[in-house]
């Protein structure tokens, strides 16, 4: 869902500009607290993985297609903050580089993948595994309706800046644009679980460090 | 098996650069906010970017379109990777200079935003 140069007005890409350059300080004010000298690789891998990720689209319905945001997945891997940087990161090289996302536009994508994304990833997974426990359901249950609901919100965030910018009517613009990614959410769902499960077996150690980062910084006087 | 679990990460990014090479698997069908411009007919807006790198994640100058692909897949997967692993690197030794002298009770930073 990279938005391109031309579907934005300048004052709506402006205005998302602000409001992700203002979420992107305070996360770079708590991650400066927070980062662990195990977190560093792990970032850097999260990365690269969300990255290569994103160009395998799968078909979802209709000639359409969808990829993984990652959003919820670098949350629960890092925390919301450190997420919130490498989605950003991602998007930025995307950008850049790939003309894969506009450049005007690149404050909405970031606002709608790094920080709705990621944070409705958090706030999802959280929730969910403080109701459940950390059995292993709960963390998979968790995984998944955290990056289902992560993608169907980073989508409706992008039908409200289309709609605000009169490419098209709220009453259009929210049930296409929430209609298929409730769709792309699923493939969003599965593939955050797989990851999940595939850590749990190999790495289960790295599936508390987002958590840890996230307890330290909340023990801080 | 001690070295890898050492040297994880090393594993991890060669999973990541081995997800970049099946990118010309990836579905050619539009994505999901293509298909909305597509349908509601206003994708003519966008325009197209003032200057081209790797554009369409196809590597320049190769005429097979998925080895193309792939090397896009490759180069993209390392810069990303250096970039996010530069910056925390950055970041955490900042951190852990601010954490070998004694912080004063005062200090603005650790109070900033609780």
């Amino acid at each position: 869902m990279h938005i391109p140069d031309g579907f934005l007005t300048t004052g709506v890409s402006i205005a998302a500009w602000a409001a992700s350059a203002g979420g992107l300080g305070y996360a770079l004010r708590r991650v400066n607290k927070t980062l662990g000298e195990r977190q560093v690789p792990l970032m850097g891998v999260t990365a690269a993985f969300i990255f290569a990720a994103q160009m395998l689209n799968f078909t979802v319905i209709g000639g359409t297609s969808g990829h993984l945001l990652g959003g919820a997945l670098a949350a629960i891997l890092l925390g919301p903050w450190a997420g919130t940087l490498v989605l950003t990161s991602v998007l930025t090289v995307q950008a850049l580089l790939f003309q894969d996302g506009g450049l005007l536009a690149l404050g909405a994508n970031v606002f709608n993948m790094a920080l709705v994304g990621v944070l409705v990833g958090w706030a999802v997974y959280t929730l969910l595994t403080r109701l459940l426990g950390s059995r292993a359901w709960a963390l998979f249950a968790g995984g998944f309706l955290a990056g289902w609901l992560s993608v169907e919100l980073a989508a409706l965030a992008a039908a409200a800046e289309l709609a605000l910018s009169g490419a098209l009517a709220w009453q259009v613009v929210v049930p296409t644009m929430g209609g298929i990614h409730a769709l792309i959410g699923v493939g969003e769902g599965v593939i955050t679980v797989a990851v999940l499960a595939f850590l749990r077996v190999v790495r289960p150690d790295l599936l508390t460090l987002g958590r840890a980062a996230q307890s330290s910084e909340e023990s801080v006087p | 098996m001690n070295r890898l679990r050492r040297n994880w990460w090393v594993a991890g990014l060669l999973l990541a650069l081995a997800v970049a090479v099946l990118s010309p698997l990836a579905s050619p069908h539009p994505d999901g906010l293509e298909r909305v411009a597509e349908d509601q007919g206003f994708i003519d807006r966008a325009q197209d970017p003032p200057f081209r790198v790797i554009a369409d994640y196809l590597f320049p100058g190769i005429q097979d379109e998925r080895l193309a692909t792939i090397l896009a897949g490759l180069l993209g997967t390392v810069i990303v990777f250096a970039l996010v692993f530069g910056l925390s690197w950055l970041i955490r030794r900042r951190r852990s200079r601010s954490h070998d002298r004694p912080v004063p009770p005062s200090d603005p930073g650790l109070h900033a935003d609780s």
